[in-house]
């Protein structure tokens, strides 16, 4: 974690760019979904005063005190008499507006689901694609599991922003706006004691969330604890009996399992105290409303349906506020994950060269004095220069750290060389589009990657238009169409996390296959038949001979048998180029490949001696 | 063994609920018998204050509004303020009740799941994933405890609350409760249809979510691959194919949800439409009170939550049996290793041994007719005999997959013969406890692993009293000393997790010392293939030397020189014996043994020449 930071005060400030950027496409899901959260709240809040119109002025012989315009047409139809005659009227009344409030809710989620959806969509594609358009570097650099979280947990709390606590907020401030409006129509007393306790009740939840975030955490962590703890035991399974630690390994698991079940019930302890304190509360509000209202409706100065009003509105407004408490308190969370996201889409992505261009690639390749380190400090690689032509096998050797795999990857402009040039067939790499450019160098690591997908859809990676024979061939050419065939499900394995583990050389070869396919003109091995015995090496090579002709190949192998076949080997020390040459002429040179070259003869020598022993 | 191993694909299914299951799982709870009693009072008190309330507005509308008088308010206001309290106080206990019985039960599954664990044999952690026992050890476990101390006792609430509603209403007024109960058979069945089905695309969500996160996961493993083949736009398209089938689905899931609540309401408001036409007209004929309409009212509107909460829960159960069947199976899979009574009363068991009873062990181990297949597969021994003398040093070779380490794992009695038996010191071991054994038995694997604490705390592992001096000593034997001081706090440096913070030639020698402190008499060597340089390479020779000093020992080598100074060197092949013999006798008869030596020769030597510095 060099260059992500981890500081949360960072990102407590609020990136509009990047909201503006998100919810591009989602305005106006928005925007209708707070509409239809309008006409929801004020169909719920009718629904009510259906009621106590009923009880007060059908059934009861009170005045109305609804608008005029709606007792204009009550008038019209008969008035009081019509309703009780047909009562019913009132009952379908109160289903229609519970319906037109269904309604609308149904609407307004819809909105909010296609638009927190939406964003989140946007969110990971954008994250998606800029992981993987940032240089290879950036890669080296942040650990996998830091970037996982933050395109999914924090993605998902960006989400949840969305479709709960923002409209939640929302809801609540609209509620408490338009119950305030109605029952201050009603009666200011009334309205101001049913309201009294609330602002209490949001201060309290706001101020308990706060402060109990500390509980949550050590909870968190405990969990956590216990998480990596079993783990340990279980992949150590094997240590654990050995030493036969099975008593203290029990012991160590108790102590983490006590040591949560206590941080949890602690905190189930602090929970228990503020929902019985705040229904204490919500509850003492509601009985507040009722006495008073009961008070005021014995003196008659309001009426039996409108203290039904207050109540009910009461009941509907008081656990509301209670959540807007803990949703202010944890609205943090959200902020501090857009940051997060922000941090990784403001890397820079790797730059496509002005010139861009496709030349036709033949394979011949020239190092011009080339330099490059990671950093300024630190030199890979130092004025490297050789040529290779079209046909031809480069074999590199060289100790570990003697930047080989920088001389290559270089050429696959991964990393861009400090100093001088590279050119292939007399274009300087640093103007080819780089897509063209990697799309003509086939390259194999030492540890190869392999998606997790069938071999099959494995090996075709870079063309799915190419025949299953085509497939074979590869397989057969890279040795590894056997084994393949072996497996229960033959070319249809599914390989990686969700599949078949394979073995080092497995990969090795199904890679090299996958290489095949790509048909390019320029091959690279880095290391990459390590893991596979020498038999199988050899047969790989001489059928790799077979099919290229104008092909130029990379070979990167400390195997003599290897090396000596090439037509070039070039010796690498500490970044430098020490020699180059043909087997003949860097046999009778003193130096690294001498070496490796006459370790055949200690073997002999060696065997000789062994021979004598036995015969004695 | 891939093929065997469990999958994690298909563990969330919905399976019919077993009762016997639940049974046994409740059996924790009911070890809590104040708790839930406590919490069972609880719930049952929140209830009937629920039904209570309406009654008491009722009361209130007939005989203070209506009557138009004050008189008995007096004692209303405290019998009201007396239900808030009482209501409140059931909601603390109930959740601190709740919370200490599930806390507890899942703290008591952990526990004995975790014994469990430690007990089972090698061929169960073969055909299981680490993942996948993680998975039920803290997700499952979690889920289910906290079902059964909260989901349970809600559904007590919610029967309760239905119950008592159901008799508050006839008792007011049996014809008028009739027609409003009208709405309950369809409200309910629509509740359990819903939930079903919101369920089931929640769980669809999950599933895309998890291949989204395994998307992000290969896309940023292999950037460097995806960048050399040019598959920038191609993984893209496809991811984007991924969170458009991720959006589509939450977004169903969504609007299924947002269209059971509203057809829920719905479905209430008629009720409440009933009670009000009905309730009305009875009313104009002086046949009811107001008070009892709006307690009608009041039940009619509030009567939908506890029938969803029902159908919830139902619904919860049915989605939970499966983590239900596997947390009882991993708890009751039997031990396929296991010492007999005979011996457990002798010798103790793995947690409580009876160390003053065991023998000293001198270290003579014998294969008699060993035969031996994983899992009842093929056999991968068969009648395999061998005698070891205590103090000898036998290398096996051969390749992957030809025995060797069944023979080790078996020396270490990690799997017992399918027929036959292994003799240590002239006794069958399984006359014997395996701690007996074990705790003479030094391993140490391919891949070291250490565990989170201090450099010293992983040297004393297998002997929990060694002195600092001791540790000292050990370290300084197999010439750990030297890189352990070099760490910031020397012998109390953090390894970090899995040892992360060294490297594995690191992690090798301090495995070494471990086994020379706790000093074994057997001792299995499965040494690691991963290139180290060569000159911890050396130490690590040096070390080994040390250790196989005086000590019987198994190495299941790959390094040439490791190999070569063995009393005995075995050809493996095909779970047989094919040669024998020291270092000279073997490549004097040019078998397989000569043609591994001189391949490998070359590519060792050529590798120690490219490691050098």
């Amino acid at each position: 974690m060099e260059n992500l930071s981890t500081n949360e005060q960072q990102h407590k400030k609020i990136h509009w760019k990047l909201v503006g950027r998100l919810t591009k496409g989602s305005m106006g899901y928005l925007v209708l979904g707070a509409l239809f959260l309008l006409l929801a709240i004020i169909a719920a809040y009718i629904v009510p005063i259906v009621t106590s119109f009923t009880v007060d002025y059908v059934l009861g012989s009170k005045e109305s005190n609804l608008p005029e315009f709606v007792m204009s047409v009550i008038n019209g139809w008969g008035g009081r008499d019509f309703l009780r005659s047909h009562l019913y009227i009132c009952a379908i009344a109160l289903v229609v507006f519970t319906a037109i409030n269904g309604v609308a809710t149904y609407f307004r989620r819809s909105c909010i689901a296609h638009a927190s959806e939406g964003v989140a969509m946007t969110a990971r594609n954008a994250l998606y694609s800029h992981l993987q358009s940032v240089p290879y570097d950036y890669h080296k650099h942040v650990s996998t599991g830091d970037l996982v979280q933050r395109c999914t947990s924090d993605v998902d709390t960006v989400r949840r922003f969305i479709s709960m606590q923002l409209l939640e907020m929302v809801r609540t401030v609209v509620m408490v706006a338009v119950a305030a409006a109605i029952m201050f129509s009603i009666d200011t007393r009334m309205s101001l004691i049913s309201m009294a306790l609330l602002p209490l009740l949001f201060i309290v939840s706001f101020v308990y969330f706060k402060g109990v975030k500390k509980q949550f955490t050590l909870s968190d962590e405990a969990e956590g604890k216990l998480s990596a703890t079993l783990q340990e035991n279980l992949t150590g399974v094997r240590v654990v009996r050995a030493f036969g630690q099975q008593r203290d390994e029990v012991d160590k698991f108790d102590a983490c399992n006590k040591d949560f079940r206590d941080k949890t019930y602690h905190l189930c302890k602090m929970l228990a105290i503020y929902w019985g304190g705040s229904d204490a509360m919500g509850y003492c509000q509601i009985a507040l409303s009722l006495f008073a209202g009961i008070a005021l409706a014995v003196k008659g100065e309001i009426t039996l349906g409108e203290l039904m009003i207050f109540t009910t509105y009461t009941g509907m407004l008081t656990w509301p506020v209670r959540q807007l408490g803990r949703i202010l308190a944890d609205l943090g969370k959200a902020s501090v994950s857009l940051g997060r996201i922000d941090e990784i889409l403001s890397a820079p992505v790797e730059e496509e060269p002005g010139a861009a261009l496709k030349p036709e690639i033949h394979g011949k390749v020239q190092f011009k004095h080339v330099c490059f380190g990671y950093d300024k400090y630190d030199d890979v690689l130092s004025d490297i220069s050789f040529e290779a032509n079209p046909g031809e096998t480069i074999a590199i050797l060289g100790s570990t750290g003697s930047g080989k795999t920088s001389l290559v990857q270089l050429l696959q402009r991964l990393y861009v060389c400090t100093a001088g040039e590279i050119d292939i067939d007399g274009v300087n790499i640093n103007d080819i589009e780089h897509g063209h450019l990697r799309r003509n160098i086939g390259i194999v690591l030492q540890e190869p990657f392999l998606y997790s997908r069938t071999i099959m859809d494995n090996i075709r990676i870079t063309n799915n238009s190419l025949s299953n024979d085509d497939v074979y061939e590869a397989a057969r050419v890279a040795c590894v169409h056997d084994v393949i065939e072996s497996f229960e499900n033959g070319y249809d394995t599914v390989v990686g996390e969700r599949g078949v583990t394979l073995s080092g050389g497995q990969k090795q070869r199904v890679a090299i296959a996958r290489m095949l396919m790509q048909k390019a003109p320029i091959l690279i091995f880095d290391d990459s038949m390590s893991a596979v015995d020498t038999e199988t090496d050899a047969s790989i090579r001489a059928a790799l001979k077979h099919r290229r002709e104008s092909t130029t190949t990379f070979i990167i192998s400390h195997r003599i048998t290897t090396l000596c076949e090439a037509d070039k080997i070039l010796v690498l020390e500490h970044g430098k180029l020490v020699q180059q040459g043909t087997h003949e002429q860097l046999i009778n040179e003193d130096g690294l490949y001498q070496r490796i070259a006459r370790i055949q003869n200690a073997l002999e020598e060696e065997l000789k001696q062994e021979g004598g022993k036995a015969d004695e | 063994m891939s093929n065997t191993a469990i999958k994690e694909q298909d563990y969330e299914k919905d399976t019919k609920v077993d009762l016997s299951i639940w049974k046994r799982l409740f059996r924790y709870v009911f070890r809590y018998k104040k708790a839930t009693v406590a919490l069972i009072l609880c719930n049952i008190g929140i209830a009937i204050v629920d039904i209570i309330y309406p009654l008491m507005s009722s009361y209130a509308i007939d005989n203070f509004v209506e009557k138009g008088t004050t008189h008995g308010l007096g004692w209303f206001i405290p019998v009201y303020l007396g239900l808030v309290a009482l209501q409140s106080s059931g909601v603390f206990f109930f959740i601190k009740q709740a919370g200490r019985i599930e806390m507890n039960v899942s703290y008591d599954i952990r526990t004995e799941a975790f014994r469990k664990l430690q007990e089972l044999p090698f061929s169960f952690y073969d055909k299981t994933a680490v993942g996948y026992l993680m998975a039920r050890m803290i997700s499952d476990v979690g889920r289910l405890s906290e079902m059964m101390a909260w989901s349970f006792v809600d559904l007590l609430w919610a029967a309760t609350y239905v119950i008592g509603v159901v008799v508050a209403m006839f008792v007011k007024n049996w014809r008028l409760a009739l027609l409003v109960m009208v709405v309950i058979p369809p409200l309910a069945i629509i509740s359990v249809y819903f939930q079903k089905k919101i369920l089931k695309y929640q769980r669809r969500v999950r599933k895309t979510n998890s291949r989204i996160t395994g998307s992000f996961n290969e896309g940023i493993m292999g950037a460097m691959t995806t960048k050399t083949l040019v598959r920038e736009e191609a993984n893209y398209s496809e991811f984007k194919e991924l969170t458009g089938e991720m959006k589509h689905a939450s977004i169903r899931s969504a609007l299924l949800s947002a269209l059971f609540m509203p057809i829920v309401m719905f479905l209430g408001s008629i009720g409440t439409a009933i009670a009000l036409y009905k309730g009305g007209s009875e009313l104009m004929v002086g046949a009811l009170t107001f008070g009892t309409l709006s307690a009608f009212i009041s039940y009619a509107t509030n009567f939908f939550e506890p029938i969803q909460q029902l159908a919830g829960i139902l619904a919860e159960l049915q989605s939970a049996q499966a983590s239900a069947e596997r947390v009882v199976s991993l708890i009751d899979t039997p031990c396929e290793i296991i010492d007999s009574p005979e011996v457990i009363a002798k010798y103790g068991d793995s947690f409580n041994p009876k160390r003053e009873n065991w023998e000293p062990i001198k270290g003579e181990v014998e294969f008699e007719n060993v035969s031996f297949a994983y899992n009842g597969g093929e056999k991968v021994l068969k009648n395999f005999n061998l005698h070891v003398s205590a103090g000898e040093t036998i290398a096996l070779v051969g390749e992957t997959g030809a025995g060797k380490s069944t023979i080790v794992n078996l020396v270490c009695r990690f799997y017992e013969p399918t027929e036959g038996r292994v003799l240590i010191d002239g006794r069958d071991y399984r006359e014997r406890s395996q701690l007996w054994l074990q705790s003479s038995l030094g391993y140490v694997l391919q891949s070291p692993h250490l565990f989170s604490g201090t450099i010293a705390d992983n040297i004393r592992y297998g002997r929990k009293d060694a002195t600092d001096e001791e540790v000292h000593a050990a370290a300084r034997m197999v010439h750990a000393e030297e890189f352990i001081l070099r760490q910031e706090n020397g012998y109390d440096t953090e390894v970090g997790e899995g040892g992360v913070r060294l490297s594995t030639g690191e992690k090798q020698l301090i495995s070494f010392a471990r086994v020379i402190l706790a000093d074994p008499r057997i001792f299995v060597l499965d040494e690691a293939t991963s290139s180290i340089d060569t000159e911890t390479e050396q130490l690590i020779q040096d070390a080994i030397t040390t250790v196989l000093d005086n000590r019987t020992s198994f190495i299941v080598a790959h390094r040439l020189s490791t190999i070569r100074n063995a009393d005995r060197i075995l050809v493996i092949r095909g779970g047989e014996i094919t040669e024998q013999g020291t270092h000279s006798e073997l490549i004097a008869k040019r078998g397989y043994y000569y043609d591994l030596y001189t391949t490998q020769f070359s590519e060792e030597a050529s590798d120690a020449i490219l490691s050098e510095k």
